[in-house]
């Protein structure tokens, strides 16, 4: 504490000139602001100590790292990790089943909140409206344990669907067990989960567009579907283009805790994602190197992915997710 | 139905033809029932008896003679009852220091006046953006000897940046003649927060907290990370190794003579426990939700 007052102190009488002109010299502004000071330290220290000194830790992308040692002691090896990771095949078949379950999100989880937000948007009753959002919105709330188990019980080998298509069909089939189909699964239960919570911000900007537009169309005499083209769509388009933005940011993050229960019963092969093979290469198979460049790749990747789809949005002369002036 | 012919149908909306009203009514019936069917082959299989359950092969729609005794048998000590414990506490823990240092930050961080306060607001708002990743930050919590410790599992993921820009949002809607006023009669930034912002504030509190507690209660994979000890595990990890993988528990701690069969009634049972806690919070806060959640997608 007494460090970084002197700190504090010895940096406003660097600042001096400058704050001389200002009315509030910096040292005096810290000592009015101490409260303020003192009240955001928590939140920042917890980011410091658990976000960012950790970032530094990805220096062992580029080490031999052996865990026994300080880091200090630990070769360097320049980039034998990254080309180690290059040439392992586990690391492509990762890679595109990461694209091919983000592709399938984009696909399904992303429309179909937005019809379901239209949908629900077009019942007036409230009472109606109501108890369908109390009943979509839950399992958003439920950990990823807890709906592979819901699943596990309905679709699984016991599983109550499983026994209906059998006493349909004759065959038995395991859907949870089964690698051709797993994919599928996991978006299908993405959609079972988070369907109903992605309709909110849809919803909330249904409610925000002008009704004088609507009346206006309907006064030159727009019907139902081109008020809902002209003006509905439109309406929306802004969060629209947000959440794929953050879709195609996420390209390279799909449901790791969700993907991480369910690999082992279908194998890697059809299973593994970036993040998982970071795990099981990381903590599990002891090959922190390998773990931590895969991991930072897939951190810069992804950086870059959203900063990317956040310009082309700006371009496209929209909002986007964040702007200059915020 | 109560469709009052009175009121005038909205803008957007002509009134559906007979074949689309019946189309809308089938659509969400499928969906609610989509959503709702798990919750019930969860909640009936808990209940069922061994007989019924053998009867009907692993799962029950109905019970037809409900019983608590799965409950009985996975709550009366042993492994389950102690990862409620853990559970339970290292939510309120967990949620009492993400809630407070959220709720200094934005309140902090939504004044006018703060030195330093676009640098302090880049080092949340870049946390949306980048990340330490899995193996840098097991490192950390191991250099901090925080490994085997319960504090592993509310320390790393503490803060979320969301929700300060949520309450900070919401702070900077509050009249700023009110604050400063309050200011002019001598009142200091703590008397301020606790005595006008706080209690102007209940509603966005509550949905943030909830939020935190949620995810507390959720939480596995820190769990899984950071703590090697079986006898630590909260109930997600507990929830995991039972019901998913199948093992057997045992009751108490260490004798392994005594074990519980893996029935699915009894693992079912766990299911519903993990759910009950959320089911019961949520109806309050879910009026809250569009709020907290737009403010947060408005201003982030």
């Amino acid at each position: 504490m007494a460090t970084s007052m002197q700190q504090a102190h010895a940096s406003a009488l660097r600042a001096a000139p400058v704050a001389a002109r200002r009315t509030v010299s910096l040292r005096s502004k810290l000592a009015r602001d101490r409260s303020l000071l003192v009240m955001v330290a928590p939140a920042v220290i917890l980011l410091l100590t658990f976000t960012y000194i950790p970032l530094l830790g990805n220096v062992v992308a580029f080490m031999d790292f052996v865990p026994y040692l300080p880091l200090s002691e630990s070769p360097w090896v320049g980039t034998a990790n990254f080309q180690a990771m290059f040439e392992d095949p586990a690391f492509w078949n990762a890679t595109w089943n990461t694209l091919q379950i983000n592709g399938l999100q984009l696909i399904f989880s992303f429309p179909i909140p937005l019809m379901l937000a239209l949908l629900l948007h077009s019942v007036l009753s409230p009472v109606i409206r109501g108890v369908v959002q109390s009943v979509i919105y839950l399992p958003h709330f439920l950990s990823w344990v807890i709906v592979v188990a819901m699943f596990q019980q309905t679709l699984g080998g016991t599983g109550a669907v499983t026994d209906v298509l059998r006493s349909m069909t004759g065959e038995s089939v395991n859907l949870m067990t089964n690698p051709g189909t797993f994919k599928a699964l996991i978006v299908a239960q993405g959609v079972w989960k988070d369907a109903g919570w992605g309709t909110i911000l849809f919803l909330a900007a249904l409610t925000a567009i002008d009704y004088s537009l609507y009346e206006s169309a309907a006064v030159d005499g727009a019907g139902g579907m081109r008020r809902f083209w002209h003006i509905t769509l439109p309406g929306i388009r802004p969060i629209i283009v947000l959440l794929l933005i953050l879709q195609l940011g996420q390209s390279l993050t799909v449901g790791f805790e969700q993907i991480l229960l369910q690999r082992d019963a279908v194998g890697a092969e059809s299973a593994e994602v970036l993040d998982t093979y970071v795990y099981f290469h990381g903590v599990v198979d002891g090959d922190w190197s390998i773990g931590v460049a895969a991991g930072l790749l897939k951190g810069v990747v992804g950086l870059v992915l959203i900063l990317a789809a956040n310009k082309l949005a700006h371009s496209l002369g929209e909002q986007g997710v964040y702007s200059r002036d915020n | 139905m109560t469709t009052s012919s009175v009121r005038a149908r909205p803008i957007w909306a002509d009134a559906p033809s007979p074949a689309l009203r019946v189309l809308k009514a089938v659509a969400l019936t499928v969906v609610v029932a989509v959503i709702a069917f798990p919750f019930l082959v969860v909640v009936s299989t808990s209940l069922a008896s061994e007989q019924q359950l053998v009867a009907n092969g692993g799962y029950v729609l109905w019970p037809s003679d409900p019983s608590f005794d799965a409950y009985r048998q996975v709550l009366g000590g042993g492994a389950v009852s102690r990862a409620v414990i853990v559970s339970v506490a290292v939510t309120v823990i967990g949620t009492a220091i993400s809630l407070g240092a959220t709720v200094l930050a934005a309140y902090a961080l939504s004044q006018r006046r703060l030195v330093g306060k676009r640098l302090l607001l880049g080092v949340v708002l870049l946390t949306f953006l980048i990340s330490p990743g899995i193996i840098p930050l097991y490192l950390m919590v191991k250099q901090l000897g925080l490994l085997n410790n319960y504090a592993a599992l509310i320390l790393p993921t503490a803060i979320s940046a969301f929700n300060i820009v949520i309450m900070r949002g919401f702070f900077m809607t509050i009249p700023r003649e009110l604050l400063d006023s309050a200011m002019l009669d001598g009142a200091g930034h703590w008397t301020m927060l606790r005595r006008i912002v706080l209690p102007l504030s209940k509603a966005v509190t509550a949905v943030v907290g909830m939020f935190y507690a949620v995810g507390y209660w959720n939480s596995f994979f820190n769990a899984l990370l950071y703590l090697n000890d079986s006898a630590k595990w909260p109930l997600q990890l507990v929830l995991r190794t039972y019901v998913l993988q199948g093992s057997p528990i045992a009751k108490e701690a260490g004798a392994s003579a005594d074990v519980l069969p893996p029935t699915q009634a009894l693992q079912m049972a766990v299911v519903v426990i993990a759910i009950v806690p959320i089911a019961c919070v949520y109806p309050f806060l879910q009026k809250h939700f569009k709020t907290g959640v737009l403010t947060g997608a408005v201003k982030g």
